[in-house]
């Protein structure tokens, strides 16, 4: 199930972050640094929500097993 | 694995709102600012709240129908989830309020009327608790919560259209369709709120399981 998860987050972030990408210019390796820094935002939005919806899914799982003892 | 998909859809459409409402982008009104993109979260919370009620009025009536105390739980819990996401919403828009409408509460009828809805439900989560016989609960709260259902519904669709709001789509104000949501902030709002509703609905369930477990273990 963790690898489902794993590899829809990274085709996710692969299609966000290449629409994000401008297309004139030299590329350079600041994009966390460009656009007033908004992307260190997202970054850590991005953590807290994987965070409590990984928590989530670790109740779940403590509720299953609940379940299959009784 | 199987029955976890919507789960995992869940994660995914909650993550992608995110980044494309945090990223993508939106039209530049005045007032509003880059705060129009508080839609993608603070609306889908509504939604979810609404979603969520309308779960337990289902089992409520089932519930008056079949006498099965499991569809009591599930409203129940239903319910305790929605007025956690109601007061996400009142709290959100009370930050989105302050700084586009100049007040965390100017007496706007839809947040008066959030407001009672919210205070309705809590009222059936206090009946409950005051209830000692567990049938005599069951059904006096399944039907308090069909008769709250549809005074939600009017306090908070029907009732600020016919006066004047703040919220766009009621009163004089345009409604979605014309200037806040065109088809780039559609693409972000509808899988928002369908994530939304799903988490939502996820964390009532679990709930519900949980309760279900307490039950067992008393008897």
């Amino acid at each position: 199930m963790r690898k489902y998860f794993v590899t829809a987050t990274m085709v996710l972030f692969t299609a966000v972050s290449s629409l994000a990408q401008s297309t004139s210019g030299v590329e350079m390796a600041d994009e966390l640094r460009s656009s007033g820094k908004i992307y260190v935002v997202v970054a850590v939005i991005t953590i807290i929500l994987l965070a409590l919806i990984g928590y989530l899914f670790s109740i779940d799982r403590k509720v299953k097993k609940l379940e299959k003892k009784n | 694995m199987k029955e976890n998909w919507w789960k995992i859809l869940a994660s995914v459409l909650v993550i992608y709102s995110v980044w494309s409402g945090m990223l993508g982008s939106v039209p530049e009104l005045p007032i509003l600012h880059e705060t129009i993109r508080n839609l993608y979260f603070h609306v889908p919370m509504w939604f979810t709240m609404v979603i969520l009620y309308l779960i337990s009025v289902i089992y409520s009536i089932k519930y008056l129908s079949s006498g099965n105390e499991n569809h009591d739980l599930l409203a129940v819990e239903c319910v305790n989830t929605g007025v956690v996401f109601g007061f996400l919403g009142l709290v959100t828009g009370m930050i989105w309020g302050n700084y586009t409408w100049g007040s965390p509460w100017p007496n706007d009828p839809k947040m008066n009327s959030a407001a009672i809805s919210t205070l309705m439900y809590l009222a059936y989560l206090v009946l409950r608790n005051s209830l000692e016989e567990e049938q005599k609960r069951a059904r006096i709260s399944a039907v308090y919560n069909i008769f709250a259902f549809p005074v939600m519904i009017v306090l908070l669709f029907i009732l600020p259209r016919l006066t004047d709001s703040l919220h766009p789509g009621n009163g004089g104000n345009p409604g979605f369709s014309s200037y806040d949501l065109d088809s780039r902030m559609r693409m972000v709002f509808y899988p928002a709120c369908i994530g939304w509703i799903l988490i939502g609905v996820w964390i009532a369930t679990i709930q519900y399981r949980l309760r279900k477990l307490q039950n067992k273990q008393l008897n």
